[in-house]
């Protein structure tokens, strides 16, 4: 086996060297009842070559672009990937190292996660970003879990237009422990319903989605001015596409005390939903209840600057059952990926491409509207958003899949009212050809 | 002098990305636009984040250097104890690019992506066949989320029996994360001493264990890098006062092909693939920790699950006992793709061979080198040897200026100061992908350190001074947070 280097020579005579007689012998402290009896009922192992023939296969069942046209959002987004990210984020120096827990020969990790900590703080408008967390989903339940140490309330609130699965994975994580979650129902317009907050007190949080679910961008300042009406109570701004930040304003700047989200869209690929990026940022003043590593600057004795892991003592290692959260690694590649991103896109690039973003959805709904399907819901929009098709649309929707065109997200098992509604997402890869051909397909 | 792997290069020093670029200078090639310009509310437009600009060849340069100040699995030996830093093979990368698995909708329709589900699902059955236990999710994310997930297993299996339990025993020799993730599903920790001989007494364990305990956390072999002889007792006393017994993992390298896990007696272990099944580690991440549940413990794991019918390979959510969701969608799927091409490129003998050569490598560095550093539990180790810096005292020298010298010499340090049980660890993980040579020019330079130490401490305290930078002060980073730019 080619990763196993070790000559039956060389076997020999370090097995002498340990004085045992064979590798078996190796394994005297296990006792005979814990022993495996047969060997492991795995297949036969594959050439390299043969494993390219297998996965090319595997791979081959899968619909992927271009071959299909997939107008699919819902907290995975297709953006185009340049090269060059790819190429960087191949550097095995960075691949193949572990936590950079000896700074004198991490600095290349630590300077990528310091600029994607400060790019994401420039992004978000808030002052500290974390080096990140597992997914936009568990983000978001630490997020609520910081509330309730900081403010030690044992209530949250939170948006029935939060995408449904990171809602599912805010129970798992709140649930144990007894925390009360209370779901906010939403407006006609496609926003929450925050009049739904009177006569809910000694709220630790509440959490909103922006872009929504549904697409739909919320008036965060009437959020703020709603959530802040209890001067204790804080403010979450969730996100699954943070492409949306390059065009609207940002959560802080709107009265966010906590960011989170996805952030695949920065570069990563779907990857049938992971790994994505764990986004979390917070203000100053909460730093020492963040959940998360986090990179610093400093200087080495020479007075040179440098990085290091920093105010280890949140977590886990250190402070044990009383760290500010169990998450022990990051998605230190995914964020190092997603910086590589950024910096390629650059503060002009993403202006232009977040604008880009919108405007091909919007185009795609405007020719949906104009084709007579109904936009059941009115506020503004980033790259996706909800259509309302006629009765019996489903079947439609199957067929389009024989042709190779997957028209959306079905709602209704995520939302009981939404029979007929469909989630649809446009982004930069969405060709206009593309978009006029799905209007047809849909409409005839 | 005689030359040692680590050399003085060629570094390049470079700036912070906004300390370099000019305003208008692009590195991304924008899409065409075809479509009209769409009004926005003014009161949602925003002025955009104050990223710099910078050309393609900038960030290309920028990065590479940055690469240049790692040390990786790929640039030497790094026998960082209990995070086996094996070799990542190549090819995983290349099944992980194949446009239909980077490019999958997590969304699609089951009849649109069999070729992941299929690859999930024989995935489970690989995982189940190497530890025997015989049901498994994929979609915790790293290891601490598949012990967030076995102890939401724990919590809900005994809410199931009638009666929910506050206590959990958990060894001094485990992973720090152990009580963390205890603490978030309402356990609270309680602390079991290890023996002299650096493994659990049976006698220890009877004397804690109680109704209110929900069971045990195990590290088998533990951090000391010795197997847990008394695991069947250990077991037996847990289950008998209804709780359940958790084996952390993170150290199945050392016992693949060797031992059936489920007949030890654990009925939840989560594994990091990552760690045993060769994935990268990113530099913190992202890694995967599916969790292998007893049949009994199967109706609780996270949903939706893989079931094959047949039609095919579907998501199922139809597991009322489910302890729910960990992930917005099924996990890090791309790490999956590269542990199913090393299970399927190594094969069962492949893999109980890797492990043999593990054992070998560091039961072969416990045995040169424990003259020159003390070595705490001299007995046959598993994967991973644990020396301290007694000897090194009578110099002033610690484990930390070994660590720093070792860099200088071309090697990434060992763990340090892990376990805690130790003073002044030294855990030294080699794994099976270090040959002889690399294992010897270790052992060399080990030595050669602890003769500096006697000859020339001076050398230690000042290391490292060949690297990007020297020492830096971490007191001013934790006082003064400078976190961003």
């Amino acid at each position: 086996m080619r990763y196993l280097p070790h000559t039956e020579e060389e076997i020999r005579s370090m097995l002498q060297e340990v004085g045992v007689a064979d590798l078996e012998d190796l394994f005297s402290t296990i006792p005979g009842d814990c022993r495996r009896s047969g060997d492991m009922p795995l297949p036969k192992p594959m050439t390299e070559w043969e494993l390219n023939a297998h996965m090319d296969q595997l791979a081959g069942r899968t619909a992927a672009a271009p071959e299909y046209r997939i107008f699919m959002g819902a907290g995975s987004y297709d953006h185009f990937i340049p090269s060059a990210t790819s190429y960087l984020l191949s550097r095995s120096e960075l691949m193949t190292a572990y936590t950079p827990y000896q700074p004198e020969i991490s600095q290349g990790t630590l300077q990528a996660i310091f600029e994607y900590q400060t790019f994401i703080t420039r992004l978000l408008g808030l002052d500290v970003a974390n080096a990140s967390m597992y997914d936009g989903a568990s983000a978001l339940a630490e997020a609520l879990l910081m509330a309730i140490r900081i403010t030690r309330r044992k209530k949250v609130a939170v948006s029935s237009l939060i995408n449904p699965l990171y809602r599912r994975v805010v129970r798992t994580y709140l649930e144990p422990t007894g925390y009360e979650i209370v779901e906010l129902p939403y407006t006609d317009e496609g926003r929450t319903d925050f009049s739904a907050l009177t006569g809910l007190d000694e709220l630790a949080g509440v959490a909103v989605q922006s872009p929504n679910f549904l697409g739909c961008i919320e008036d965060l300042p009437a959020v703020s001015e709603a959530v802040h009406a209890d001067k204790k109570t804080m403010m979450i701004a969730c996100f699954s596409e943070p492409m949306a930040f390059g065009l609207l304003k940002s959560p802080g700047s709107q009265g966010a005390d906590i960011a989170c989200g996805e952030g695949q869209s920065f570069g990563i690929p779907r990857s049938f939903g992971g790994p994505g990026l764990g986004i979390f940022a917070t203000r100053s003043k909460f730093v020492r209840n963040m959940p998360g590593r986090l990179v610093g600057q400093t200087v080495d004795k020479e007075g040179r600057r440098g990085f290091v892991l920093t105010l280890s003592t949140r977590e886990q290692h250190i402070r044990r059952e009383r760290a500010t959260s169990n998450i022990c690694s990051n998605q230190g590649l995914c964020a190092t990926n997603a910086i590589m991103y950024l910096a390629t896109l650059g503060g002009s690039g993403i202006r232009q491409l977040a604008r880009l973003n919108r405007d091909k959805a919007e185009y795609l709904k405007g020719a949906l509207a104009q084709a007579g399907v109904r936009i059941p819901f009115t506020a503004p929009t980033f790259n996706e958003f909800v259509a309302e098709f006629p009765k019996g649309f489903d079947a439609t929707w199957k067929k389009l899949l024989k042709k190779k065109i997957v028209a959306g997200l079905p709602l209704a098992p995520y939302y009981d009212e939404m029979a007929n509604h469909y989630l649809l997402c446009a982004t930069e890869t969405c060709s206009r050809e593309d978009m006029d051909l799905l209007v047809k397909e849909v409409t005839s | 002098m005689k030359e040692t792997v680590g050399t003085h290069g060629l570094v390049f020093n470079e700036p912070l990305l906004w300390e370099k670029g000019a305003a208008g200078r692009n590195g991304f090639s924008m899409p065409s636009r075809d479509v009209p310009e769409s009004p926005l509310d003014e009161a949602l437009a925003g002025a955009g984040p104050d990223f710099p600009d910078l050309s393609e060849v900038d960030v290309v340069r920028h990065f590479t250097r940055l690469s240049q100040w790692n040390f990786g699995v790929d640039s030497g030996m790094y026998p960082l104890g209990s995070c086996t830093m094996k070799y990542n093979p190549k090819t995983n990368e290349r099944q992980a690019a194949l446009p239909g698995f980077a490019g999958a909708h997590p969304l699609l329709p089951a009849e649109l992506c069999q070729g992941t589900l299929q690859l999930m699902y024989d995935l489970q059955e690989f995982l189940a066949a190497i530890t025997g236990l015989p049901a498994v999710t994929v979609q915790p994310a790293a290891g601490s989320q598949g012990e967030l997930t076995g102890m939401l297993i724990f919590a809900a299996y005994h809410k199931s029996q009638g009666k929910a339990r506050h206590k959990i025993l958990i060894p001094d020799t485990a992973h720090g994360t152990n009580p963390a993730s205890a603490a978030l599903c309402g356990f609270k920790a309680v602390a079991v001493a290890s023996n002299e001989s650096g493994v659990l007494s049976p006698e220890t364990v009877a004397g804690l264990m109680d109704e209110d305990t929900a069971g045990i956390m195990i590290t088998n072999p533990n951090t000391l890098g010795l197997f847990e002889e008394n695991i069947h007792e250990v077991a037996r006393i847990v289950h008998d006062k209804g709780g359940l017994v958790y084996g952390d993992g993170a150290n199945m390298n050392a016992i693949m092909g060797i031992v059936d896990v489920s007949q030890l007696g654990v009925d939840v272990m989560h594994l990091n693939l990552h760690k045993t099944f060769s994935t990268p580690h990113g530099g913190g991440g992202p890694g995967s920790g599916p969790v292998c549940v007893t049949s009994e413990l199967e109706p609780f794991l996270p949903v939706p699950r893989v079931v094959k019918t047949k039609k095919g390979y579907e998501l199922s959510e139809d597991f009322p006992q489910s302890v729910g969701k960990l992930h917005a969608f099924y996990g890090n799927f791309g790490i999956l793709i590269r542990a199913y091409s090393y299970i399927l490129s190594m094969g069962a003998a492949g893999l109980k061979k890797a492990t043999q050569l593990a054992v070998l490598n560091a039961n072969y560095i416990k045995e040169k080198l424990k003259g020159d550093f003390h070595l705490p539990y001299d007995r046959p180790c598993m994967h991973e040897c644990v020396f301290n810096d007694k000897i090194q005292e009578a110099y002033k020298v610690t484990t930390l200026d070994i660590a720093k010298r070792l860099m200088e010499h071309g090697f990434h340090p060992p763990t340090v100061y892990f376990p805690l049980v130790v003073h002044g660890a030294i855990m030294v993980e080699p794994t099976e992908t270090e040959c002889k040579q690399d294992i010897d020019a270790f052992i060399e330079t080990m030595k050669t350190i602890a003769a500096e130490a006697r000859e020339n401490p001076e050398l230690l305290h000042e290391a490292p001074q060949i690297t990007k930078v020297r020492r830096l002060d971490e007191t001013l980073a934790a006082r003064k947070p400078c976190l961003t730019g």
